[in-house]
């Protein structure tokens, strides 16, 4: 048994180590193209800074260069090539300009700092995880109604596909000037816009999954005449429980962009949508950059997070090895 | 019978017709079934697949409503009896949880149907020595064979005392050395409990090795064609199986599948 299991073990270890050159192998390649990218993307603002400069371009007049193409531009000023990584406001940045201002925004500025990305991404973690929390509670709630009411299971069910048919883009400036008009502001709308967006996947789910016990084991609780709330209690609810986490995990990225698009309409107070449309208003695009990874690493790690749960609850449940 | 009068039969069914809506027409499951089962018989039914013999213990269970003609269990409707919890019931597969372990999974019905603490943990000690898994309550259903699985969905059966156990086909996923194995246990179990039990099987030594009355039926639509009170002892080894008694009672079962066969 332990041998087996040793074994097992040093098997998941030796495809955990492939699966991170994998993982490393793939970023190498997007990094590499990226910084690809970033010439021919930057270099008529190169060339004009250049010409402002008073550097000689190829070819020197900025109307001529308008209408040709990047690639012919990076060809015939090659020594501009250096230059487009390292822009102050570049059209795509380079991998570490971004890097840089992570770092800088990060770990160099003082989390109370209105510039601290840290700050931001608190302000949209609280929102997120409020949303969440409200998400997850109703999409449970009306999964449960759902698996043991006809009525529900052919009306809700229709709305909520048709709930998130509707672009959250066009519906959140909506919730919030309604919310606000009744007085409801800050946290509590992108809440609800993020509870819009992650209640759907924890309904599926749940569905599904308080729906996976088979006849036989509904047969077997009926030969003991147990309740429904038994068969729920006892049955239904932990044969859920694999389901449950696999929304979750869709569930909280899908909080995460509700928040951030809540914070979109609000005029870019604070929060890492705020950094995105303040970016996007001044043309800094390495803030924007930087905000859109700060969202990814963010989303990475809550998903990483119920990750870690998932396998701890199942594990304690007896249905994880 | 006659003797016997003063004591009720366990199962009876009059005349018991079952009759499914499909999409394809009614298909008649049970046509004029009649049986009558006594306390502390092992009944099996045997027959081809169609023949009705699940659903008839279905119906017995109550998990099937017949749709003509009368059935009682210990003197009441089969439906006043399941909510009586008169019978446990095994089924094919062992459907063990695999979120609770082996006790845990036999104290499932036990907490359905509120026993204390302490009278949960006795009857899960007795029926896991009863079916042979004696220290092995700790583990979860993945770290037990097929078999040992079985048995355990046996033990849960077992837990609660009913009278009547009812087995649908429940070694019929095992290889046939574990099922031996089984079918000797299962015998031991029955002459130590005196339950009464109704087993469905399609394997014909495994009907005559097991009942004293075996009830032969055939499909399209499902019937009884023949009912035979075993001869033999109700003590028997493995090796029953060679004597001439056991080879005649085994032709009879063929016979009748085969006199079911031909009626079509």
């Amino acid at each position: 048994m332990c041998a087996k299991a040793c074994v097992r073990g040093i098997r998941m270890s030796s495809a955990g180590i492939k699966a991170v050159w994998a993982v490393l192998t793939v970023v190498g390649v997007i990094i590499l193209f990226w910084y690809a990218a970033s010439v021919p993307m930057n270099i008529k603002g190169v060339l004009t800074e250049f010409e402002r400069a008073g550097e000689e371009v190829d070819p020197p007049k900025a109307v001529d260069r308008r209408d040709m193409s990047e690639f012919e531009l990076v060809i015939d000023n090659p020594y501009a090539i250096d230059e487009t990584w390292e822009q102050d406001r570049p059209r795509l940045p380079a991998p570490h300009q971004v890097a840089e201002e992570l770092w800088e925004t990060t770990v160099e500025k003082k989390i109370t700092s209105k510039r601290s990305l840290i700050y931001h991404a608190w302000v949209t973690l609280s929102a997120t995880m409020l949303g969440f929390a409200i998400g997850t509670g109703l999409g449970i709630l009306l999964a449960v109604g759902i698996v043991h009411s006809r009525v529900m299971d052919l009306s809700v069910m229709p709305w909520a596909i048709v709930s998130q048919t509707i672009p959250i883009i066009a519906l959140a400036p909506m919730i919030i000037v309604v919310l606000y008009s009744i007085g409801i502001q800050g946290i509590i709308p992108k809440a609800i816009i993020s509870a819009y967006l992650s209640f759907f996947p924890v309904v599926v789910g749940m569905v599904k999954g308080l729906r996976s016990p088979d006849a036989m084991q509904l047969d077997l609780l009926r030969t003991y005449n147990a309740s429904q709330s038994q068969g729920f209690w006892k049955l239904r609810l932990p044969a859920s429980m694999p389901y449950l986490f696999t929304s979750l995990k869709i569930g909280i990225a899908a909080s995460l962009v509700g928040a951030i698009v809540g914070e979109l309409p609000t005029g870019a107070v604070a929060g890492l949508g705020a950094r995105l449309l303040a970016g996007s208003y001044y043309g800094q695009t390495v803030q924007i950059w930087s905000a859109l990874f700060a969202a990814a690493i963010l989303a990475a790690c809550l998903v990483g997070l119920l990750g870690m749960l998932e396998r701890t609850v199942l594990k304690r449940m007896g249905m994880a090895q | 019978m006659k003797t016997e009068s003063t004591t009720q039969p366990v199962i009876e069914a009059r005349q018991l017709d079952l009759t499914f809506q499909t999409n394809d027409g009614p298909i008649h499951a049970l046509k004029d079934v009649n049986l009558t089962v006594d306390k502390g018989d092992f009944v099996s039914f045997i027959g081809p697949s169609g023949c009705g013999k699940t659903t008839f213990l279905r119906c017995i269970a109550a998990l099937e409503t017949p749709t003509g003609g009368a059935l009682t269990v210990n003197g009441m409707t089969a439906d006043e009896a399941r909510r009586n919890r008169a019978y446990g019931y095994v089924f094919q597969a062992a459907g063990l949880y695999p979120w609770r372990t082996i006790a845990k999974n036999i104290k499932l019905p036990l907490e359905i149907m509120g026993y204390s603490a302490s009278e949960q943990e006795e009857r899960v000690k007795k029926v896991l020595e009863l079916v042979d898994l004696e220290g092995f309550g700790g583990k979860f259903p993945w770290q037990l064979s097929g078999g040992m699985q079985q048995r355990a969905s046996i033990a849960r059966a077992l837990a609660f005392d009913a009278d009547i156990l009812l087995m649908d086909e429940p070694f019929g996923a095992l290889d046939e050395i574990v099922r031996d194995h089984l079918n000797e246990q299962l015998l031991a179990l029955w002459a130590r409990t005196e339950k009464t039990i109704g087993f469905v099987t399609h394997s014909i030594p495994e009907a005559v090795y097991l009942s004293t009355k075996i009830v032969v039926m055939s499909p399209r639509p499902g019937r009884i064609t023949d009912v035979i009170d075993s001869p033999l002892p109700r003590e028997r080894p493995l090796d029953i199986r060679d004597t001439p008694e056991f080879i005649e009672v085994a032709h009879r079962v063929r016979e009748g599948l085969r006199a079911g066969h031909t009626d079509e």
